[in-house]
């Protein structure tokens, strides 16, 4: 196994876009954690804000200040934390659904599987954001509805993706023997199937996480998210609201969108490297 | 002195993998007349099917081939594009094996006929179409079966397609890679008639690729055998079954049941491992660890082919004319 | 507002009645075609749908068309020259369009195209359809166009990386097989090796995958058009979600997921078209 392991991060290593995205990640994330050590709530403070109201970038605020006179820097480092906490958490819930219906629906047959695969492919063709949307609009506003909206929209694909595998799987023929032993769903399902996956949902989390990113950003663009917590997506829509774009205030509208370009693509770099090291028919494809 | 049909002299393909070069054909010789039906026996894995593509230079990105092959007196391998596009198919075609996936899925078979026809001839739509339907009566399938999809045809019929394409342009030599493999035994000796008359009808060139050696034995004049992308023995198809020079075409004879062969029966045949892996061939001659009657000096030298009687040749150390050190 | 006023609104709208007899009425009413009416206009919700179609049909329809030629076109060519300089700098941007948030990019589209940046001028207007007072055919066709091109720029660089992926990866998986050599041997040019034989194959995989996303296209509409106030049904949906205007959101979900649905139909009956092997079963 750790043989296994070896090699395979030998073989990442082969992908230079992976590692650069790699890279990218751990930059981030370092940056997300220590915020606090460059960040005080005074920085964030909308009525206490350090500065005058949309300034331009100058030598006491590196990337200028937000409407309310807060540093662009500030906010756009501490918007990391939000959003990457948001991202992890909404794709932790939708892979987490997603591999459970799977697994279920690749294992079961019959009305079971059908059930499933067809509210899977309901959810597939719906549009997305306007289910999430709509779904935060209803609950109360917050962080935790942001991701429950994400959570609860974003699984099909993880879903359709890990039946596929496990029906694959169960055709194994240490499967088939282990079931013509007596083995029962729960034991095949956990010690046959659910390790195999493992890789698979991998790569899925990796890749879902930046879509899961994206998504944050546009329900706060679109309000949805608890205006007074600072994150990439709240920063735009305040942005918005003053009027900035109509201004041209590009120094507020650029850091935290290319920060948004910068995370989501540095996780489907890892993403597609993952799925490259650890199905390698799909290598050169990609 | 006309320059012979198809001339190939020294022609080595190496395929470029992530594990470094693999050399597929190592020093291929061989002389087609015009007319002549020529077969290539091995196993999967020999460089048979390199060997078919590379003669009309079709190779996969990623190969290199050096050498020349010389289609009446023109080198394949160095002509233009403009020139080689010419070439393909109106003066030689291919048979590939398994015609399930050699057609294209989506079109009718007879606009597939029908299309180096149009490429290749200044002729009208309606006489290049009269011709398909003529190519497919020739072919034994019925005029209609040109509107079919591939899906909806037999294996047999497919292979007919094939046929009927392959000889779409009147070509000088058709190349015919393991033609029946994927076909029942009935439908094979069917397809091998049919191929044998339509080619020698038209005086048509044919090399013939197939692991199987009845199929060679009952429809060429001369059969080459390959071994780890060589030639190990050259000459007359019915001789060099019936008496192998060599020992490795001696273990595919003997590898080979036949029906009604009493002596055959119950008597273990066939060799006694693979292939050698292309990456890491034996020094000397390739076929020396699996090779019953190798000696010493088997490890040192690997023999070219050397005169073994009338019309024939193979490449074994016995066989080293006494004036060679 | 006082509580009086609250209690008739309330009852106006049928809200003091439990959730399960509003839900009831809700599906006896759509049965019959009535979406309800909308908190924020007074009006019913069906006719501010198809009052608002037109312009969203427009837009989408404009920028679809445009961003599937396109990712076709280019994921045909990347797939074709697979691993050269031109399909690794394609496949870049479209894995980096497909990281930009949509509204974000229409954001600063505005900013550069429409206010103007330093040197460059606002050559397009910010917002909206169409301006008011425009007279005379061509220029109130240059305004309308002037108008759709910075949204449906916006939409077409979300929607064609997609396209383009999908072409690419459909093309690659025919790469491999027996039928393109055969075609090769024949001694056709390798354009047309391509037009004739790889793409009519990797075309059925390709649209019905393109058929799968147009959920990402709904989303993407409703984005740019609250971006950009384009008056059609996502900045309708843009406003009735900060209401929030329930019904209206539950007519535009309906309607959205509704045209999601039936255009995945038709897609079910255009394969037939594309590939035979589906006609025949």
């Amino acid at each position: 196994m750790s043989g296994s392991l070896a090699r395979s991060l030998r073989e990442y290593r082969n992908h230079r876009a992976g590692v650069v995205g790699l890279a990218a990640l751990l930059l981030f994330v370092a940056l997300a954690v220590g915020a606090p050590l460059f960040v005080t709530a005074r920085d964030l403070s909308a009525v206490y804000a350090p500065g005058a109201p949309r300034q331009p970038p100058s030598s006491h605020f590196l990337l200028g200040t937000d409407a309310y006179g807060r540093s662009m820097l500030a906010v756009t480092l501490w918007g990391a934390r939000i959003s990457l906490a948001v991202g992890l958490l909404a794709t932790m819930m939708s892979v987490g659904i997603g591999s459970l219906t799977g697994i279920v629906a690749g294992h079961f047959r019959g009305w079971v599987s059908t059930l499933l695969m067809r509210v899977t492919d309901w959810f597939l063709v719906l549009p997305t954001l306007v289910l999430a949307a709509a779904l935060a609009s209803v609950m109360h506003r917050g962080i935790v509805t942001v991701i429950i909206a994400i959570g609860l929209t974003a699984w099909p694909g993880t879903a359709r993706l890990v039946r596929a595998q496990t029906l694959t799987l169960e055709a194994r023929p240490y499967v088939e023997r282990a079931k013509a032993l007596g083995a029962g769903d729960w034991h095949v399902m956990r010690r046959h199937v659910l390790p195999n996956l493992t890789p698979l949902i991998l790569a899925q989390t990796t890749l879902s996480v930046s879509a899961a990113i994206l998504m944050e950003a546009t329900l706060a663009f679109l309000g949805l998210s608890d205006p007074t917590k600072v994150s990439w997506g709240t920063t735009l829509q305040l942005a918005q609201q003053v009027g900035a774009v109509s201004a041209g205030d590009w120094w507020i509208l650029l850091p935290p969108g290319l920060a948004i370009v910068a995370v989501a693509l540095a996780f489907t770099l890892c993403g597609r490297a993952l799925e490259a090291t650890l199905n390698p028919r799909l290598e050169g494809k990609g | 002195m006309t320059p012979a049909l198809l001339e190939i002299a020294d022609l080595r393909v190496t395929y470029r993998s992530a594990s470094g070069e693999v050399p597929a054909l190592r020093g291929i010789d061989l002389t087609i007349e015009a007319g002549q039906k020529v077969g290539i026996a091995g196993e999967s894995g020999c460089g048979k099917s390199t060997l078919a593509l590379s003669l009309l230079r079709l190779l996969p990105r990623g190969a290199r081939a050096t050498g020349r092959i010389c289609f009446e007196g023109e080198d394949i391998l160095t002509m233009g594009w403009g020139r080689l596009r010419a070439v393909r198919w109106s003066e030689a075609s291919i048979v590939f094996q398994g015609a399930m996936h050699s057609l294209n899925p989506v079109r009718q078979v007879g606009s597939q006929v029908l299309e180096p026809i149009l490429l290749h001839e200044e002729v009208e739509q309606a006489e290049a179409r009269a011709r398909v339907s003529r190519l497919f009566e020739d072919v034994g399938l019925a005029a209609s079966t040109a509107h079919a999809y591939p899906h909806q045809l037999s294996g047999g019929q497919r292979q007919r397609v094939m046929i009927a394409m392959a000889l779409a342009c009147s070509p000088r030599l058709v190349v015919a890679d393991e033609p029946t493999s994927a076909l029942d035994v009935m439908v094979q000796a069917q397809i091998l008639r049919l191929v044998d008359r339509l080619v020698t009808g038209q005086g048509i060139g044919l090399v013939l690729i197939s692991h199987d050696l009845s199929v060679l034995t009952s429809t060429c004049d001369r059969v080459a055998v390959m071994y780890a992308g060589r030639i190990v023995e050259e000459g007359p198809a019915a001789e060099v079954f019936a008496a192998p020079r060599h020992p490795y075409t001696a273990a595919l004879v003997a590898a080979y049941p036949r029906i009604g062969d009493e002596t055959a029966r119950g008597k273990p045949g066939g060799l006694a491992g693979d292939p050698p892996d292309p990456q890491r061939l034996p020094a000397g001659c390739s076929f020396r660890p699996l090779c019953p009657v190798a000696v010493a000096e088997c490890e040192r030298l690997d023999p070219p082919l050397w005169p073994a009687g009338a019309g024939r040749q193979a490449a074994c150390i016995h066989l080293r004319p006494s004036d060679v050190r | 507002m006082s509580a009086a006023q609250l209690a008739e609104l309330r009852h106006t709208f049928a809200l003091d009645k439990p959730v399960v007899v509003q839900f009831g009425d809700y599906l006896l009413r759509l049965a019959h075609g009535d979406l309800g009416v909308s908190f924020q206009y007074r009006t019913p919700v069906l006719r501010l749908i198809l009052e608002h179609l037109g312009a969203t049909v427009y837009l989408v329809g404009t920028a679809t068309l445009l961003a599937a030629a396109l990712g076709l076109w280019l994921g045909a060519r990347t797939a074709w020259r697979r691993g050269g300089a031109a399909d690794r700098a394609n496949t870049a941007i479209a894995l980096t369009l497909w990281s930009v948030p949509t509204f974000w990019l229409g954001l600063i589209l505005i900013v550069v195209f429409a206010v103007g940046v330093g040197p460059i001028p606002g050559l397009f207007p910010t917002g909206g359809i169409s301006a008011p007072g425009v007279t005379g055919i061509f220029p109130v066709v240059a305004d309308r166009l002037a108008h759709l091109v910075l949204p449906c720029l916006t939409l077409v660089a979300v929607l064609y990386a997609q396209y383009l992926l999908i072409m690419r990866s459909s093309l690659l998986d025919e790469m491999g097989e027996d039928y393109l050599t055969t075609a090769r041997a024949k001694g056709l040019r390798d354009t047309e090796v391509l037009r004739r034989h790889a793409v009519p194959n990797a075309l059925l995989p390709t649209v019905t995958l393109v058929f799968l996303q147009l959920g990402t296209v709904v989303s993407g509409a409703v984005l740019v058009e609250a971006v950009f106030s384009w008056p059609g049904l996502g900045s309708l949906f843009y406003q009735a979600l900060t209401v929030p205007d329930l019904p209206l959101l539950q007519g535009l979900f309906l309607f959205f997921s509704a045209s999601v649905i039936v255009m995945n139909l038709l897609a079910e009956l255009l394969c037939p078209l594309l590939d035979p092997r589906v006609r025949t079963g």
